[in-house]
């Protein structure tokens, strides 16, 4: 892995400019001080309480991130870029949503195959022909973005459905503040403290035309058992908005109230993070204890706005991500600014073949999986785990896509032997308005703390880092 | 010939809930074959139905009842004229092409068992038969292997799960068939609807339920697994969806009170015979 590019040191081993002041901060400062500051941040996140919970895993319910002291630098022209390939794509994401649920154009034009949209579980059949406000669908869209060298940017995954992790990018700069007053001071950092801001412009933006000059938001989580729940009770209180489960809402004649101390108030737009198939028991899932019964009446109706849309999670989905390129050029006639990594497709033979014949080069996703839970990496997989990989590839082609193993980049981070080296991603969060889109400079950096290892997933042992994108 | 439905579904309490709110498809459309002269629905508690037309093309009525109430009945009746069209569809209400209509659903999952059941009537059917020749052998067979029962199954019983019972109502006989028609790669939709029995017998616990399929040429047809049969002027076609649940004639929920039951009665006449036998009388 010498060969992947290192954010600080490039190819050569020279210092990259926007990491000139950092190299000589990192020089300078004795590693006790590193030490001790990095044992005072964990301290400090245990304190605040932010944790997540890991699935499958029978005694933890809730755990610590690990937090990286040491931050990515990003300078002012990369951000142009990343933000302007950002605000393309998500563009092109919301105008395939409307057009799956509606015209359905690029289908008829065969850009995308239909039984890829027809047959996705995540593609939901009762959105069809149902217009939601101001046309927009995924209002809040987390985009991964990993990258290989001084200029290539990939993006690795859309996350259209309910993208989490962005109280970590908040509470990331809010300790790096604190414990680094000194490293503030030197170099001139765009901010991200105005998210809670944006956000909530961003929702009360796209409040049905029913509602009043000063639209009533609510997030709507599934409760305190959901891994994100911390992020769900942080956002509210950041936004200034009710933090209500399904039990707290109800609907009458197609209007969504929510129970108050002082009677029922209107709810004009519900930032949900509930997913599709718990959102309304008479719609979905009739089990489900989660939602609001009733919900998608008033939804269709025109008289509440959902954030996002439901059915966003299509776009999640692996296989719909390989046609994104086409997606871009069919609705936007424009070349992707950000490139997609190459992806074959294990529904459809020839790719398959080839997939079988290059397991133990080729990185192995699931589909509809996310949180790297699922993956086979064939460079570092057994052999034992490969051969196990190729007879589930066989037996469900289509739930499988691969992609070549990338050489991400890398950044140095605090480890037992002091600063080295280790793989980073990016998810930056991309806000659609009805008058705007609006991305806080950065987002969230995950780090692959294990030597080597290319997942950066926290259920996966992956950490997060402060992401700091300069002026100028 | 013309025929008269009546559907009362009724909810008594223990103890009265503070509402209900509720999503019902309980009103037909027009399309060849049927024409519905008239319908309404009533409520027994005062409160506002909006009517709405689903993705599917279905009309749907959503309504929310403030209690407390220590009943709540819902009822529709009306008429509709029927014609046989030997089971073809058409003029009916499409706001998807065919090929959504192999998405598989909870319900209607095939496992094992069903992928080997259907196979094995793309063999009966013969080397190089029809689709459609296919689906009369699947029609039959799944007549003759799953009998009508009523205790066993409830509206949550999965294709998988009735098909190992080998019992079950029409929903279940149409979840068996759905699942191994779209395993064949044919396209198969679940109606709900109403179906006029000759034997006389116009008292009925519940809807009834068959499936249709699309055929490339033909269009959609109906295939009714549990009378084995094509549906004729006696199938009164409700709501069309992927499976039960996207045309369940009525999905709801209550807030507060508890000790709920539930009677159905459903009654389906023919008009003209019901109107003759009274200007006799």
């Amino acid at each position: 892995m010498s060969a992947c590019f290192d954010e600080m040191k490039g190819h050569d081993g020279g210092v990259r400019p926007p990491y000139d002041e950092l190299a000589r901060w990192l020089k300078e400062v004795p590693p006790d001080v590193l030490d001790y500051r990095r044992r005072e941040a964990e301290l400090l996140f245990r304190r605040i309480g932010i944790t997540f919970a890991v699935y499958g895993e029978a005694d933890s319910t809730e755990r610590l991130i690990p937090f990286d002291v040491i931050p990515r630098i990003i300078s002012g022209n990369e951000w142009r870029l990343l933000e302007k390939g950002l605000t393309q794509r998500v563009k092109a994401l919301n105008m395939f949503i409307k057009d799956i649920y509606g015209a359905r154009e690029i289908l008829r034009a065969g850009v995308i195959p239909d039984d890829l949209i027809f047959r996705n579980p995540a593609f939901r059949p009762e959105m069809s022909g149902q217009s939601v406000p101001h046309d927009i669908y995924v209002h809040i869209a987390g985009i991964d973005i990993v990258r290989v060298d001084a200029d290539t940017f990939y993006v690795l995954e859309d996350n259209a459905r309910t993208p989490s992790g962005v109280s970590y990018m908040l509470e990331n700069r809010e300790i790096m503040m604190r414990l680094f007053p000194e490293l503030f001071s030197r170099h001139r950092i765009a901010p991200v403290e105005n998210y809670p801001d944006e956000l909530l412009a961003t929702l009360k933006s796209v409040a049905p035309l029913t509602a009043g000059s000063d639209p009533n938001v609510a997030l709507l989580t599934p409760g305190v058992f959901n891994s994100a729940y911390y992020e769900h009770s942080f956002l509210a209180d950041k936004l200034g908005v009710e933090l209500v489960e399904g039990r707290d809402l109800l609907v009458k004649n197609e209007i969504v109230y929510m129970r108050t101390t002082q009677g029922l108030k209107r709810v004009d737009v519900i930032y949900r993070r509930i997913d599709d198939d718990f959102i309304d028991p008479l719609t979905f899932r009739p089990d489900s204890i989660l939602g609001l019964p009733g919900l998608m009446s008033a939804y269709q109706a025109g008289n509440v706005t959902l954030a996002n849309a439901v059915g966003t999670g299509i776009a999640d989905d692996k296989a719909v991500y390989s046609y994104m390129p086409a997606v871009v050029k069919f609705y936007l006639d424009e070349e992707p600014i950000l490139k997609n990594v190459p992806t074959w497709r294990c529904r459809e033979p020839e790719h398959l073949a080839y997939v079988l014949d290059h397991l133990p080069e080729l990185v192995v996703k699931e589909v509809h999986g996310s949180g790297g839970y699922g993956m086979l990496i064939g460079p570092t997989a057994s052999k034992i785990a490969i051969e196990q990989f190729r007879a589930k590839l066989k037996t469900a082609p289509t739930n499988f896509i691969a992609q070549p193993t990338l050489a991400l980049s890398t950044c140095p981070t605090c480890v037992e032997a002091g600063v080295a080296p280790r793989h980073v991603d990016l998810r930056p969060f991309v806000l659609s308005g009805s008058d705007r889109t609006r991305i806080v400079p950065g987002g969230l950096t995950r780090v692959a703390l294990k030597e080597g290892s290319l997942v950066v997933n926290s259920s996966q042992g992956g950490g997060t880092k402060d992401t700091w994108v300069l002026d100028g | 010939m013309r025929i008269r439905i009546s559907h009362a579904t009724t909810y008594h309490y223990d103890m009265p809930p503070n509402g209900v709110t509720q999503l019902l498809r309980l009103t037909p459309r027009n399309h060849d074959g049927q024409y519905v002269v008239n319908w309404r629905i009533d409520l027994s508690q005062d409160c506002l139905l909006h009517q709405h037309e689903d993705a599917f093309g279905n009309i749907t009525h959503s309504f929310t009842a403030d209690g407390p109430f220590d009943h709540l009945a819902i009822t529709v009746c009306g008429e509709v004229e029927m014609q046989d069209t030997h089971g073809f569809v058409k003029g009916a209400v499409e706001r998807f092409p065919p090929a959504l209509y192999l998405r598989e659903t909870d319900l209607t999952l095939p496992d094992a068992a069903i992928v080997e059941f259907s196979e094995a009537a793309r063999a009966e059917a013969g080397a190089g038969a029809s689709a459609l020749s296919v689906m009369h052998q699947l029609l039959a067979n799944v007549h003759g292997e799953i009998a009508f029962d009523t205790t066993p199954t409830q509206t949550a019983t999965t294709a998988a799960e009735a098909f190992k019972l080998k019992r079950g109502v029409c929903q279940d006989l149409t979840h068996v068939f759905i699942a191994a028609a779209r395993q064949l790669g044919v396209p198969a939709r679940y109606i709900g609807g109403h179906f006029y029995r000759a034997d006389g017998v116009t008292a009925q616990d519940a809807g009834h339920a068959w499936a249709e399929v699309y055929i490339e040429d033909y269009g959609w047809i109906g295939f009714d697994p549990t009378n084995a049969i094509c549906p004729t002027d006696a199938h009164v076609r409700i709501a069309a969806g992927l499976d039960y649940l996207g045309a369940s004639p009525v999905r709801g929920t209550r807030y507060g009170g508890h000790g709920e039951t539930l009677t159905v009665a459903v009654n389906v006449d023919q008009a003209s015979q019901q109107s003759q036998s009274q200007s006799q009388s």
